[in-house]
C-alpha cells in the first residue's frame, strides 16, 4: 500500500514539506498555468505535501508529473536524492494519484522539467527540507550551518560529531511550508542529478516483471469492450440486445446516448459480444459523402470559417514586400498523424454508488478525476484516479477516452470493469495530430537579406484535452452526450503583451516585436504570423511536438528556400538572420560536430548516378524558449524509386542543466527516429465516410527492420540557465532537416509530408520535365534571336 | 468451456476456458503473466510474442486449443530480475527501452532467431524484426543490445 501523508502524521515523527501552509509565492503564482501546479483542488489535510521524511529516515516524495517511458520517474528520484544528499535507493517517489499527490495538471508540453527541476515545486520542496534539517542539525550540534558537512543523510560537525535525518526527525512533527528562498544545490556540486543513472524500471521491464496498467486485476473484475459508430457523426438508432443473448458470460449491454459497450466475464467473451452485437446507426449526410475528399483536403481547409489569431504583425508587409528585390512564395502542407501507441489503451474502473476508484494511464490524473465525476454524477472528491503506466502515449492517445468508457461500463455493470480497446477503437477514434497548411511570402534583397516575411497557417482542430470540464473533447464524452468545445469563428485581435510562441508559429528569424518589445529570435522586422483555426472533421489533440513540428517543418524548409534563392550557405544564412544566442549556439555546435563545410549550392549528383546524397540543417527554439535544437541530416535518395534514406543525424541540444544524460540521449534518439518515421511514412487516411488507416498495415510506421541512420548527440549547456524541456526538441526539427537534405541531394523541394517514394519520384519526374521544358524554351528563344 | 493443460515457463497449468480463446488472454488473465501484452490483436506488432517450438509466435491470434503440448516461453520465463538471461542482460546494459511495452516482441523474436542461427548477419536479424514495432523508436539501443547478444552467441558457437 502507498503510505499516505496522513499515515505519516499519525505515525511517530515526520518532517513534511507542503505548499498550502504558505501563501503562494510570486514564482509559484506565476507558474499556475495549464501545466503547473493547480492550487484549486488542494485539501489542506492531506493533499498539500511534496515530501515527507519519516522518523526512520525514509524519504517519500509526491509528484503530479508521471512517467510514460520518458524517464522522468528516475530523474525526479535523482532530484530528491541530490537535494537531500542521499543515494537514490533512499527515495520513494509516488506519482500522480489524486488521493495523495499534488495536482500538477497534465504531464505534457515538455513542462515537467521546467516545472519541477528549477526553483519551485518539487525541487524547492527538497531544498526546503534540506535547509530545515541542516538548521536542526546546527542547533543540535551547536555549530553554524556553514561548518557542517552533509553526506549520505548524515550531518557531521567540524569536531566530527554526527547526526542523521532520522535522529533529527525523531518523534517530533515538523510541518514546513515551501521556503521560496531555499537554495538548490549548485550544478557544479551535483553527484546524483546530472549523472547517467540507469532508469529504475530497467530490470523489471527486460525480465517481464513490470506491471503495466494492462496487467492490473482487481477482485470481482469484469471485462469490457466498446462498440464504436461506423463513422464520425453516426448516432444510435437501435441496439438489439437479443443479438448477443447466446454469448456466454455476457453481463451487460451498456447504452448511454451514442455510447455502446458490452461487459462480460472474460476478455474473450467481451470481444465476442462486441463483435456480435447488432447496432443500427443513423448515418450523417446520407445523400453524399460525409467527409471532405482527402486529395483536396488542404484546399477545403483553407475555405472554412476560422478563428483567427495574430502572433505578430508589424503592419508594413505590403510596402516592404513591394520594395524588396524579389518575393518568394511557398505553401507547405502537413497531414494528420497518429499517436498510434503500440499497446491498445486500457483502464480499470471500480464505480460504486458513493464513489469510484479509477486506474488510468492518462497524462492528466486530476483533470480526469473531474471529468469522470461529471460523467458519473459523483462529487469529484469521491473519485480517486490512480495513474498506472500504460503503453507510451506521446500525447493525448486513447488513455483518456478509455478511462471515461471504463467508468461508464463499471457504473452500469455495478462491478469493477477492465476495458481494453481494439486496435481499430484506438486508431479510428484517437485525437490525431492536426493537419496544417502554411503559406509563406518573403521579400529578399539583391544581396541576400530577408527584409519581410508574411506567414499564414490553417490548423485543423476538433476537441482537445478534456481538461477539468470538457468530456466531449474526446470521442467517449461526445458519444455520451457532451459536445466538443465549439470553435468560434472570429477575426484576429492585434497582438498584445509578450510575444507568445508556444506553437512555434513564429519562425526563429522574426524580430517578434509587439509594441516596441521584441521577443523573437531574429532580425526580420517586417513580419506577420496569422493563424486560422478551422473545424476538423476528426478529433485532434496534442501529439509529441503538437503544432510545433508542423510549423517548424514549414518555417525551416522555407528558410532553406530563401537561402537557396540568395545562393548562400544554409548555416551562415541562418546566422545572418538570428539574434537568439541559444539558437546560434546549437546551430554552431551541430554544424561543427557534423563537419559542415560551407557551400552555397547543392553538389550536383554525378551524371547517370542512381543515388544522390545530400545534407540539410534545421533549428528551433522549442515553444520559443523551452529547449533549443539544431539537426544536420544526411540522406541518400534513390532517383529511380524515390526512396529516401537518412544515413546520419547530428543533433545539438541546449536544454540547460541535464538531469540524466543517458535518459536524455534515449529520448533524443527516439525523438529523431519518431520524427523520421513521421517525415517518411506516417499519414492518416480516409475515404468518403471514415478513417481507413486503422491498423499497422494501413497506418505506416517504421518497424525494427528499418536500417537506421548513425546518430550523434551533442549537449550545449550555457552557464547559469534554468532547466528546460528536452524530449520534444529533436523531433521538432527532423522533418525539416530531412526535407532540406532531399533538396540538397536532388535540387527538388518537397513541401508535403510524408516523403513517400511515390511522392518523391513524382516530384523528381516533374522537376525533370520542367527543366527540359525550360531548356527547350531557352533553345527556341536562342533560335529566334539568331 | 474446456479443461486445457499448458506447459508455460517449465510449469504445467490447467485452465478451464473456451478453447477458441486467444493464447494471450489465457497467459494474461488465467496465468497472470506480464510478459506478453495486447498490442493489436492482429499479429501486426509483436507485443504479444512468446516462444513456442523454438519459434517466435504471436499469441494474440493463436487459439489456446492449438497449443497442445508445446512448451511456451514468455519474457518472464527467460530469466529473473536476480539472474536475467544474457539477452535480457544485454538490454539492461544498453537501457534499451522507453515505455517497454513492445519488449516481448523485440527480445523474443531476436532470441528465437539467434538460437536457431547463431551466425545470423545484421541483415538477417533486421529481417526477422520486420514485424516488430516500437513506437518509442528505441531502435538504436535495441539493435545494439541484440548485436551484443549475437556476438556472444557467435563466440559460444565457435567455442563449442
Amino acid at each position: 500500500m502507498t503510505p499516505s501523508r496522513r499515515d505519516f502524521l499519525k505515525g511517530c515523527g515526520a518532517l513534511i514539506v507542503s505548499f498550502s501552509a504558505a501563501p503562494l509565492t510570486q514564482s509559484s503564482a506565476n507558474a499556475q498555468g495549464q501545466f503547473a501546479t493547480h492550487p484549486g483542488h488542494i485539501d489542506p489535510d492531506k493533499l498539500d505535501s511534496w515530501l515527507a521524511i519519516g522518523s526512520d529516515g525514509t524519504i517519500t516524495a509526491y509528484t503530479g508529473k508521471c512517467d510514460f517511458g520518458q524517464g522522468i520517474f528516475t530523474a525526479q528520484t535523482q532530484l530528491i536524492a541530490e537535494e537531500l544528499c542521499v543515494p537514490i535507493t533512499r527515495v520513494k517517489l509516488i506519482e500522480c494519484d489524486t488521493a495523495i499527490t499534488p495536482d500538477q495538471g497534465t504531464t505534457s508540453g515538455s513542462q515537467t522539467t521546467p516545472t519541477n527541476f528549477n526553483d519551485e515545486n518539487l525541487a524547492l520542496a527538497a531544498a526546503t527540507a534540506r535547509e530545515a534539517l541542516m538548521g536542526l542539525a546546527a542547533k543540535q550540534l551547536g555549530e553554524p550551518v556553514e561548518r557542517l558537512k552533509l553526506d549520505n543523510g548524515v550531518i557531521t560537525s567540524s569536531s566530527g560529531r554526527q547526526v542523521t535525518y532520522a535522529d533529527l526527525v525523531g518523534s517530533k512533527h515538523f510541518h514546513l511550508p515551501l521556503n521560496p528562498t531555499a537554495k538548490r544545490r549548485p550544478v557544479a556540486e551535483w553527484t546524483v542529478l546530472g549523472k547517467p543513472v540507469p532508469s529504475l524500471d530497467r530490470v523489471a521491464l527486460m525480465t517481464g516483471q513490470f506491471a503495466f496498467l494492462h496487467h492490473l486485476r482487481v477482485p470481482g473484475m469484469l471485462h469490457g469492450r466498446v462498440v464504436r459508430p461506423p463513422e464520425m457523426g453516426a448516432t444510435v438508432a437501435h441496439v438489439d440486445e437479443h443479438s448477443v443473448r447466446d454469448v456466454p458470460g455476457l453481463k451487460k449491454v451498456v447504452v448511454r446516448k451514442d455510447f455502446v459497450g458490452v461487459v462480460a466475464e472474460t476478455q474473450y467473451q467481451a470481444v465476442l459480444a462486441a463483435r456480435q452485437l447488432v447496432v443500427e446507426w443513423n448515418h450523417p449526410g446520407n445523400s453524399g459523402p460525409a467527409l471532405p475528399a482527402q486529395n483536396t483536403f488542404f484546399e477545403h481547409l483553407q475555405q472554412q470559417p476560422s478563428h483567427d489569431a495574430l502572433s505578430v504583425d508589424s503592419q508594413d508587409l505590403d510596402p516592404q514586400l513591394a520594395a524588396a528585390g524579389s518575393v518568394l512564395r511557398a505553401r507547405y502542407t502537413y497531414p494528420y498523424q497518429m499517436h498510434g501507441s503500440v499497446g491498445a489503451s486500457c483502464a480499470v474502473a471500480d464505480v460504486k454508488p458513493d464513489g469510484a476508484t479509477i486506474w488510468s494511464a492518462t497524462q492528466s490524473a486530476y483533470p480526469t478525476r473531474s471529468i469522470v465525476a461529471m460523467l458519473l454524477g459523483l462529487p469529484p472528491d469521491s473519485v480517486r484516479v490512480i495513474y498506472t503506466r500504460g503503453s507510451g502515449c506521446y500525447g493525448l492517445n486513447g488513455a483518456d477516452a478509455v478511462t471515461f468508457d471504463a467508468a461508464l461500463l463499471s457504473q452500469a455493470a455495478g462491478r469493477p470493469v477492465r476495458l481494453q480497446f481494439s486496435r481499430q477503437d484506438e486508431m479510428m477514434w484517437e485525437n490525431f495530430g492536426s493537419a496544417m497548411v502554411v503559406e509563406h511570402r518573403a521579400g529578399i534583397t539583391g544581396d541576400g537579406r530577408i527584409v519581410a516575411w508574411d506567414r499564414e497557417n490553417w490548423v485543423a482542430a476538433l476537441g482537445n484535452r478534456p481538461g477539468y470540464d470538457q468530456p466531449g473533447n474526446v470521442i467517449s464524452g461526445m458519444l455520451a452526450g457532451y459536445p466538443p468545445e465549439p470553435l468560434e469563428p472570429g477575426q484576429a485581435k492585434p497582438p498584445a503583451g509578450k510575444l507568445r510562441n508556444g506553437s512555434n508559429t513564429v519562425p526563429s528569424y522574426f524580430a517578434g516585436c509587439i509594441a516596441g518589445k521584441c521577443g523573437g529570435g531574429g532580425t526580420i522586422q517586417s513580419e506577420r504570423a496569422l493563424t486560422h483555426t478551422v473545424c476538423s472533421p476528426f478529433f485532434t489533440g496534442p501529439l509529441r511536438s503538437p503544432l510545433r513540428i508542423q510549423n517548424t517543418f514549414a518555417n525551416e524548409c522555407f528558410m532553406d528556400e530563401l537561402c537557396a534563392h540568395a545562393k548562400a550557405d544554409p548555416v551562415a544564412f541562418r546566422m545572418q538572420h538570428l539574434r537568439d544566442s541559444r539558437v546560434i549556439g546549437v546551430l554552431n555546435a551541430a554544424a561543427k560536430a557534423a563537419g559542415w563545410a560551407p557551400r552555397s549550392f547543392p553538389i550536383p549528383a554525378a551524371a547517370q548516378a542512381r543515388v544522390a546524397t545530400g545534407r540539410g540543417i534545421a533549428c528551433v527554439a522549442y515553444e520559443g524558449e523551452n529547449g533549443y535544437a539544431a539537426l544536420v541530416a544526411e540522406v541518400s535518395v534513390d532517383l529511380e524509386s524515390g526512396l529516401v534514406r537518412p544515413v546520419r543525424f547530428v543533433v545539438a541540444l541546449d536544454c540547460g542543466p541535464v538531469s540524466n544524460p543517458d535518459g536524455l540521449r534515449n529520448q533524443i534518439e527516439g525523438g529523431l527516429l519518431q520524427g523520421m518515421s513521421r517525415a517518411l511514412v506516417e499519414e492518416v487516411t480516409w475515404d468518403d465516410r471514415r478513417i481507413t488507416s486503422v491498423d499497422w498495415k494501413t497506418y505506416h510506421s517504421l518497424h525494427l527492420d528499418y536500417e537506421i541512420p548513425a546518430i550523434e548527440t551533442v549537449f550545449v549547456t550555457p552557464a547559469g540557465v534554468p532547466a528546460t524541456g528536452a524530449g520534444e526538441t529533436a523531433i521538432t526539427v527532423t522533418p525539416a532537416a530531412i526535407g532540406n537534405a532531399i533538396f540538397d541531394a536532388t535540387h527538388v523541394r518537397l513541401r508535403h509530408l510524408p516523403f513517400t517514394p511515390a511522392r518523391v519520384k513524382d516530384a523528381l519526374v516533374k522537376d525533370a520535365r520542367d527543366t527540359a521544358a525550360q531548356l527547350q524554351g531557352a533553345q527556341r528563344s536562342d533560335g529566334l534571336g539568331a | 468451456m474446456q479443461q486445457i493443460t499448458l506447459q508455460v515457463n517449465r510449469t504445467a497449468h490447467t485452465v478451464e476456458v473456451d478453447p477458441e480463446t486467444p493464447l494471450l488472454f489465457v497467459l494474461n488473465d488465467e496465468l497472470g503473466l506480464r510478459g506478453p501484452r495486447f498490442g493489436c490483436g492482429m499479429a501486426q506488432c509483436g507485443a504479444c510474442t512468446v516462444i513456442m517450438r523454438g519459434q517466435a509466435v504471436r499469441s494474440c491470434v493463436m487459439p489456446v486449443r492449438a497449443v497442445g503440448q508445446a512448451e511456451i516461453t514468455t519474457l518472464e520465463g527467460l530469466g529473473t530480475p536476480e539472474k536475467p538471461h544474457p539477452i535480457q542482460q544485454a538490454f539492461i546494459d544498453e537501457g534499451a527501452a522507453q515505455c517497454g511495452f513492445c519488449l516481448s516482441g523485440v527480445i523474443l523474436t531476436a532470441k528465437a532467431l539467434l538460437d536457431a542461427n547463431p551466425q545470423a548477419s545484421d541483415q538477417e536479424i533486421r529481417t526477422a524484426l520486420g514485424g516488430v514495432l516500437c513506437r518509442c523508436f528505441t531502435h538504436v539501443r535495441m539493435l545494439r543490445a541484440i548485436r551484443t547478444y549475437a556476438e556472444a552467441k557467435k563466440r559460444d558457437s565457435v567455442a563449442s
